[in-house]
């Protein structure tokens, strides 16, 4: 059996690899790409799949050493726990996404050719496998740079929209900001490996062994942080996320969203806890304030948001944070050397990592459905879509669900496993922690009631009510596959809602592999059917039984309205008296946020505006009607985003003096270059 | 000092020759004519290098050099030259006397270069590598001097004379799959430009390279 979860993953790689060379002949037939296409990349992806869950489960590392790339220095692969599980993630994701596109994509046709869509979405995948099977930082990084050039693409696809081109611009500038800073990192690593005169330093295996001196070790491990982070969109550096996501097609938003930012959650676990394997107290303390940050400026920039999917992406901001919360409380309890609690704490973060993969893929493809209904992203055009939208409209429930971790589905689980994270602090000898870590908690409960009114928000303005629009009137249902792509992931928040334990059980390697303990066992001690991460003494949580209690409750409710015929009725509104209501005058999605904009709006850049509208001399007390704009922007644009673009935009001026556009000149300059460089070297 | 060996400097003195040539010469069909006498100068030089040194792949590399420096390539830009009417005078930036006085500077520093690797080297064409270094030279500043396209495209095979001149001289070649490469890339490169002229003929109305300039972007925008 040695080697042959690996060649799985390979063969998956190597499908969707291979298609990219196909996919160009069909080009006139763009019916038969969508058509074959798509099946063909979930079929790929469920091959990774089945090697991910197998993966975790085993335990065991396969390594393998591809002998391309220069010579010297071969690829090195490896397949252990921890990248099986994100494998699971971003597979189990793509497979449902990849059904859902089949449907979505068929949308394009007529409109623009789908086949770069084609060819990007499975280098896209493919990029994402390779940076989880990498063992050496050389072929990580080329991997890594595969994934951001080809969701760079696909952020680009539609790309006669100025703000797309605009958002993909940002996105790339980030991404290779992020990715220089993360080679860095690798750089110090494999000079404290192997000497800085030899490469031999370069591979995952040799940086294990290497002996950092605290301060190095430190220098390494904040700029893996940055680089990771700007690829996972952490506070500060999340201002790139809410205009890319958006902008790509939905299907890809929800890859991205769902899958791609967790390879740099990937890389934060993989470089702190097992390529440095040693975390620092104030790591930790600096990746849970992190992540609070961007837990909370998330959440809130989410509900101020009117467009649904920018709504989404800040949410995906918010639960990166919450998912390192969790890392930077497990490097504090391993500095403290708590490996048990540590267990906990990153069992919660990564629970939480496949939870929101799933949902906010479900909610992505959600959105998916309703921008291909209506053709609009702003909510204040849509409403009442649940009647045009009968399938679309309770799935999209569920990820809203899921997302305000509500039980019994699997956002719930994973965020009450973090607050048992954190009730597990006051153990911890140190004072001042004992005091910040209780704020932490208290915070993150702020984020989490924040967000379940976020999705009230977003579910109730979108799919309740009355159509606000002409868009919405003629909405339609979205197709059978799309349907089937949705229910998959609706199906897996359930499950993963239902059974953590024997989720908990299945990643029981995983956590002993990072932490060198695991709560798998104590998670599971009275059966399956009680969720007890320490003990059961101390807390427990029955999944099923909740189930069968809310499904109880509603079997009795519906009933009980189902035995009298005549308990339903459809009337008209009550209209208070007026003669007749009109659809504007519903609660709003700008109202709905109105009270957490005043009480947050600080820490945002705003803009309101009201203007009346007085056609010919009509005296200004009586205005026809008043025209409402209000603006939000995210502070870390004037702070952080503007002064660095503009820096570089003076540089660039004064370079640009270099240039005339004369093609002697650039000889000249190249002459020069060359006899300088000769008299040097004499 | 053998009679091979000083056969040998009296040729690389040829292809300096060559080179003040084409920087002087204002005609086009004389700067081809001026080009495939370079390249004969090569060829042979190359040969009795191969003679002298036993080395046999060198004899490939001078037929090369023969056929392609002194038939070919002229004849590609011969009928460039006829199918786009430019057989008129040479249009050089800086006029013609400066830049020959430029060129004897840059031979200068070029012997006053290569004077250690003369003392240090055994083989019989050590003397010969500071002309291969001005041929570079000399070519690189026909490069930057000359406005029409044609004679840069001159100007850079002369350059690569050079570095083919300097490789023999240096190390008695270089290995027989590289200077094959190295003479394809040299034909097809030849056939870029032509295309390319074309093109530039055809969007500008003019062979001046003066019209890319338009090309640049401009401020502001």
């Amino acid at each position: 059996m040695e080697g042959s979860l690996s060649s799985l993953v390979l063969t998956a790689i190597f499908i969707l690899i291979a298609s990219v060379a196909i996919v160009p002949l069909f080009h006139r037939r763009q019916h038969l790409i969508v058509s074959i296409i798509f099946p063909v990349f979930s079929a790929a992806s469920l091959f990774s799949l089945f090697a991910g869950i197998l993966a975790v489960a085993g335990g065991e590392a396969e390594t393998l050493i591809l002998p391309v790339g220069l010579p010297d220095l071969p690829f090195h692969l490896r397949l252990d726990p921890l990248s099986g599980f994100f494998i699971t993630v971003v597979s189990l994701l793509a497979f449902c996404v990849s059904i859902y596109s089949r449907g979505y994509i068929a949308g394009f046709i007529g409109k623009r050719s789908v086949t770069h869509l084609a060819i990007f979405y499975p280098l896209f995948l493919a990029g994402m496998l390779l940076v989880l099977v990498s063992d050496d930082a050389y072929f990580f990084l080329i991997s890594w740079e595969l994934m951001a050039a080809a969701s760079y693409f696909l952020v680009l696809y539609e790309d006669g929209v100025v703000e797309n081109r605009r958002a993909a611009y940002i996105y790339l500038v980030v991404a290779h900001i992020g990715a220089v800073a993360i080679l860095l990192a690798f750089g110090v690593m494999a000079g404290f490996a192997a000497g800085f005169d030899t490469f031999h330093g370069y591979t995952f295996d040799a940086m294990r062994g290497a002996s950092l001196p605290p301060a190095w070790a430190s220098t390494a491990f904040v700029l893996a942080f940055l680089g990771f982070g700007a690829k996972a969109g952490i506070v500060p550096l999340h201002v790139w996320l809410p205009e890319a996501h958006p902008a790509a097609p939905s299907n890809v938003s929800a890859l991205m969203s769902g899958a791609m930012l967790k390879t740099a959650i990937y890389g934060i676990v993989r470089f702190t806890f097992d390529i440095l394997h040693t975390p620092q107290l104030w790591w930790g303390e600096l990746v849970l304030a992190v992540g609070l940050a961007s837990a909370i400026l998330g959440v809130l920039a989410a509900l101020l948001e009117n467009d649904l999917k920018r709504l989404l992406a800040y949410s995906s901001v918010e639960n990166i944070g919450i998912i390192l919360v969790g890392l930077g409380l497990g490097m504090i309890f391993l500095s403290f050397h708590q490996p048990l609690m540590a267990a906990l704490a990153i069992t919660a973060a990564l629970y939480h990592t496949l939870n929101h993969a799933m949902f906010k893929g479900l909610l992505f493809m959600g959105a998916g459905a309703v921008l291909h209904a209506t053709g609009v992203r702003n909510m204040e055009k849509m409403g009442g879509l649940i009647h045009k939208m009968k399938w679309t409209a309770p799935l999209f429930l569920v990820g809203c669900l899921s997302i305000s971790a509500l039980p019994p589905f699997n956002g719930f689980v994973s965020e009450w496993l973090t607050f048992q994270a954190f009730l597990m602090s006051p153990s911890l000898p140190s004072q001042h922690l004992n005091l910040v870590i209780p704020l932490g908690a208290a915070l993150l409960a702020l984020v989490a009631a924040l967000s379940a009114s976020c999705f009230v928000k977003a579910f109730g303005v979108t799919f309740l009510g009355h159509c606000r629009s002409e868009a919405c009137a003629t909405a339609h249902d979205a197709t059978p596959s799309m349907r089937a792509g949705m229910m998959i992931a609706a199906t897996a928040c359930l499950l993963l809602g239902v059974f953590p334990t024997v989720v908990i059980a299945w990643m029981g390697n995983l956590s002993s592999q990072l932490a060198g303990e695991t709560i798998a066992r104590s998670a599971g001690e009275v059966g399956w059917l009680w969720l007890t991460p320490v003990s059961a003494q101390r807390a427990s949580y029955a999944a099923p039984m909740v189930l069968l209690g809310i499904a109880s409750v509603l079997l009795v409710v519906f009933l009980t309205l189902r035995s009298k015929k005549s308990a339903i009725h459809r009337v008209p509104l009550w209209d208070c008296g007026f003669e007749k209501i009109t659809s504007t005058m519903q609660y709003t999605s700008t109202a709905f946020s109105m009270p957490p904009r005043l009480i947050f709006g600080y820490l945002f850049h705003i803009k309101e505006r009201v203007r009346p509208g007085l056609p010919d001399g009509r005296p200004a007390e009586f205005p026809a009607k008043v025209n409402y704009s209000v603006r939000v922007r995210d502070r870390a644009w004037g702070w952080f985003y503007r002064p660095v673009a503009d820096l570089a935009f003076r540089l660039a001026k004064h370079t640009a003096r270099l240039q005339h556009g004369r093609i002697h000149i650039y000889l000249a300059y190249s002459f020069f270059t060359i006899l300088f460089l000769l008299l040097v070297a004499l | 000092m053998t009679f091979t060996a000083q056969i040998i400097n009296v040729l690389a003195a040829c292809i300096l020759l060559t080179s003040f040539g084409l920087l002087v010469q204002r005609r086009i069909y004389g700067l081809l004519r001026i080009f495939a006498w370079q390249g004969l100068f090569l060829s042979a030089s190359t040969a009795l290098v191969a003679y002298t040194a036993g080395m046999n792949h060198l004899y490939i590399s001078a037929a090369l050099t023969l056929t392609l420096k002194v038939v070919v390539l002229p004849y590609i830009l011969y009928v460039l030259v006829n199918r786009l009417n430019i057989y008129r005078d040479v249009e050089p930036l800086v006029n013609i006397p400066a830049t020959m006085l430029i060129g004897i500077v840059l031979v200068i520093f070029s012997y006053h270069l290569t004077a250690p690797i003369r003392e240090l080297s055994t083989l019989v064409t050590r003397t010969t590598l500071a002309v291969a270094l001005s041929t570079v030279l000399l070519g690189f500043l026909m490069m930057i001097t000359r406005k029409k396209a044609v004679t840069q495209i001159i100007g850079f095979l002369a350059l690569e004379n050079g570095l083919f001149f300097a490789a023999t001289s240096a190390t008695y070649g270089m290995p027989l799959v590289i200077e094959l490469g190295v003479a394809l890339d040299i034909l097809i490169a030849a056939f870029i430009f032509g295309i390319f002229i074309f093109q530039i003929r055809t969007t500008f109305d003019s062979l001046d390279l003066k019209e890319m300039e338009k090309l640049k972007e401009h401020e502001g925008a």
